[in-house]
């Protein structure tokens, strides 16, 4: 256990911490960029670095991989992570475990609110085309989807989960300034709260700076980050919907 | 030239045959109607730009006066050319008064018919003569500094920032691209109207406007020079402006369009009526302007199992055809789209996606081909990423594919950095250049895996397209026959802005392209 105290990267031997980086450089590859590069992977926290490739890859861009050893190591026995969901189900899983277990079709609203425009994250977790191979929800039988796109306000959300019945509610926020995500977040959980229908509905949240500790913070059931996929959403609803019901 | 796998030339007519017959009711509703954007791109072809104080394009704020006043029918041509005569001003200077509302079109006194046409169709003489201009522009290019062998390197820029797409586009080029994409901003396919000036804020990509079609193209004009050979220029001619990017790529001597007749439908949520009616239109302004379309069969392949569904994207390239030479389209223009999606793991698998990339070679052998990269199976492990890019470029370099569209390493995670784009450049070229005419050496085995693939694809899709032919193809859409989704006729984005043409109806472009593409109906 005691080894975990200190837990760096295995190339060939424990804790040797060896990893490799590669990145591009807005400089002509040649001896000043090496060192650049080289300076900068000290920076990371490398040691014994080695600038195994260096090239030009055009304009004025220039490439390197290198290889070291990182100096730090990270207390491994001390790890504990806030999850959505423990277990992702797949695409027919999930279908099956409604038919069996909810007995009828679930109703999923999403939106991109506030001043968000950006429907990528959305789009991806409820478009029937999905994302990294994995379908959307719009494609699941047992799944009806209402998706609002983009630019929703608060208010117009709640309302049509209220007209549609809604099991769940997705939010997705990808682009924000100054926090703005956070603030039209809160405001979401409390205009439920005012109305007394935040627990009519699994509130979640996604978008590529939304973990699922930060969603619980704000009020909501659920938080989906980076590299989420439909399943692994789809799978938290059904899992939770029946712990609700 | 002997062919590598045997075609069933009688089922592939029937296919053409019924592909035909599909689109020629597709083709009535076509010429009985017509859409806002449609008369927008009459306008922006008139010479009309510019945008009203609350940054509402001009156009759509005069086609939505008339449409507004239930006069839409007559062809908004129509009611500039009875400003124009009314008021002794040209298009611009109406244009701007209307949008300070100063008058409005439908107000104006009714002038002589004859008269109003005879006025408009000398301005709109110019705009044909200002597309043709640019075509000739490119084909002398062309000949002084001759593209690069196919397949064509086709990577794509995505930064949201028109500059930094310059900088990294010419990267690019400097590494090797043929063609560089501009990818649009998410969502941009929705709007319905086309944004003016350079942008640098973008999601997922980069406005398409007229100014960053003019940058870019001035950035590759440069670095095509520098490199010695002329680098094309792509963006996207669809969603709810498909025919007023279409004309803004003319007058910008764009080179390629994505621009397909029913991918809006099926992926966008777009209304079927109005799809059908856009691209034509937007076709024949391609066709006039010799830009090769890119269709999106490949789409398909990602929302269906690629091996399954395969019939499903050569049936749809027969559509696209056929649809593409109703509109004036030559073959050459034409690069039908498909991909390389067929899950890794399957063994064999490299065969069947040899078999559907050497099919589609034979039957449209004058097509340039566009083949897309492995997307559905690609999870952020670059390294297997990078080696499923390897045998994607491998295939495309040994059937002999026109446009290769290069897969990222980081598919998946992030849009392209420079260095992911340069290392799938270098992929490809060690594959194309190391592996350049293999094509040449290979006979497939008569009775193999590959033939009775090929086979059975080409079955499949001429059964599906005769079945179409009963049905109709928005019946079809309707049944979710094409991608597994299925849209509504009546349903989609869209809708509200189809118009029935009047008796009167008047459209100067609609007529001088046809001419000018030899359509006769």
């Amino acid at each position: 256990m005691n080894e975990l105290k200190e837990l760096r990267p295995y190339g060939d031997s424990f804790n040797d911490g060896k990893i490799q980086v590669s990145f591009s450089l807005p400089l002509d590859a040649g001896l000043e960029a090496q060192e650049v590069a080289r300076q900068l992977a000290y920076k990371m926290g490398l040691e014994e670095v080695n600038v195994v490739d260096m090239k030009n890859i055009g304009e004025g861009f220039s490439f390197f991989i290198i290889y070291g050893k990182l100096k730090y190591g990270v207390d491994a026995s001390q790890i504990r992570v806030a999850k959505a969901v423990s277990r992702s189900m797949s695409y027919y899983e999930i279908n099956d475990f409604i038919r069996e277990h909810i007995g009828r079709k679930i109703l999923v609203v999403g939106a991109c609110t506030g001043s968000d425009a950006h429907t990528v994250g959305l789009d991806a977790i409820m478009n029937m085309k999905g994302f990294a191979g994995e379908y959307g929800l719009e494609r699941y039988p047992e799944i009806k989807t209402v998706n609002m796109g983009s630019q929703v306000a608060n208010e117009d959300l709640i309302k049509k989960a209220m007209e549609v019945n809604a099991d769940a509610i997705l939010i997705s926020q990808v682009v924000t300034q100054k926090e703005a995500h956070i603030k039209n977040l809160t405001e979401f959980v409390d205009l439920l709260e005012a109305e007394g229908l935040r627990d009519r509905f699994l509130l979640i949240v996604g978008g590529p700076r939304i973990s699922h500790e930060l969603a619980l913070e704000l009020g909501f059931d659920a938080g989906f980050g980076q590299g989420t996929k439909p399943n692994d959403v789809a799978s938290y609803i059904v899992q939770n919907l029946v712990k609700k019901v | 030239m002997e062919e590598k796998i045997r075609i069933s030339w009688d089922v592939v007519d029937r296919c053409r045959q019924a592909a035909r017959s599909i689109t020629d009711d597709i083709m009535v509703h076509i010429h009985e109607n017509t859409t806002t954007t449609v008369e927008r791109t009459v306008l922006r072809l008139m010479g009309i730009e510019g945008s009203d104080e609350q940054g509402i394009p001009l156009a759509n704020v005069m086609v939505e006066q008339i449409n507004n006043s239930g006069l839409l029918g007559d062809g908004v041509a129509f009611w500039l050319g009875n400003a124009m005569q009314a008021t002794d001003e040209g298009p611009q200077k109406i244009a701007e008064q209307v949008g300070r509302g100063e008058f409005a079109l439908p107000d104006l006194p009714r002038q002589e018919p004859a008269i109003v046409r005879q006025k408009v169709a000398e301005v709109a003489e110019r705009g044909l003569e200002r597309i043709k201009k640019k075509r000739a522009e490119r084909e002398s290019l062309m000949k002084e500094l001759p593209p690069g062998p196919q397949p064509w390197l086709y990577v794509i820029v995505a930064t949201g920032n028109i500059y930094e797409d310059v900088k990294q586009a010419r990267a690019a080029v400097e590494k090797g691209a043929d063609i560089i994409a501009v990818i649009r901003s998410t969502a941009q396919s929705l709007l319905d109207y086309v944004p003016y000036g350079p942008t640098t804020e973008g999601f997922g990509g980069t406005y398409a406007t007229q100014e960053n079609f003019r940058i870019m193209r001035e950035a590759l004009d440069d670095g095509g020079r520098e490199a010695g050979r002329y680098i094309q220029l792509v963006n996207y001619s669809s969603g709810l402006c498909m025919p007023e990017i279409a004309a803004m790529g003319a007058v910008e001597r764009l080179d390629m369009m994505l621009n397909d007749s029913m991918y809006g439908i099926l992926f966008r949520d777009i209304n079927m009526k109005r799809t059908f009616i856009d691209q034509h239109f937007s076709r024949m302004i391609n066709a006039v302007a010799g830009i090769t379309i890119n269709t999106g069969e490949d789409n398909y392949l990602t929302t269906t199992d690629a091996l399954d569904e395969a019939h499903t994207v050569l049936a749809s390239q027969f559509i696209n055809e056929s649809l593409g030479f109703k509109s004036g389209l030559k073959t050459q223009q034409m690069g039908l789209g498909h991909a390389f999606e067929i899950d890794p793991d399957l063994e064999d698998g490299f065969l069947f996606e040899i078999a559907q990339a050497q099919l589609i070679r034979q039957i449209f052998p004058h097509a340039p081909i566009k083949y897309m990269p492995p997307t559905k199976y690609i999870t952020g492990d670059i390294f297997r990423a990078h080696l499923i890019n390897g045998m994607f470029n491998l295939a495309g370099v040994m059937t002999g594919q026109g446009i290769q569209l290069l897969g990222m390493l980081t598919e998946a995670i992030h849009t392209p950095f420079v260095q992911d784009r340069a290392l799938s450049i270098e992929n490809a070229r060690y594959i194309f250049n190391n592996a350049r005419d293999l094509q040449d050496e290979i006979m497939f085995v008569p009775y193999g895996r590959i033939q009775q693939r090929a086979d059975e694809v080409l079955l499949k899709a001429a059964s599906m397209l005769e079945s179409i032919t009963e049905k109709g193809l928005m019946q079809a859409i309707e049944d979710g026959m094409f991608a597994n989704i299925s849209r509504p006729q009546e349903g989609g984005k869209g809708l509200d802005g189809l118009v029935k043409k009047g008796e009167e109806y008047y459209n100067p472009f609609s007529d001088m392209f046809k001419e000018e593409l030899s359509i006769h109906e």
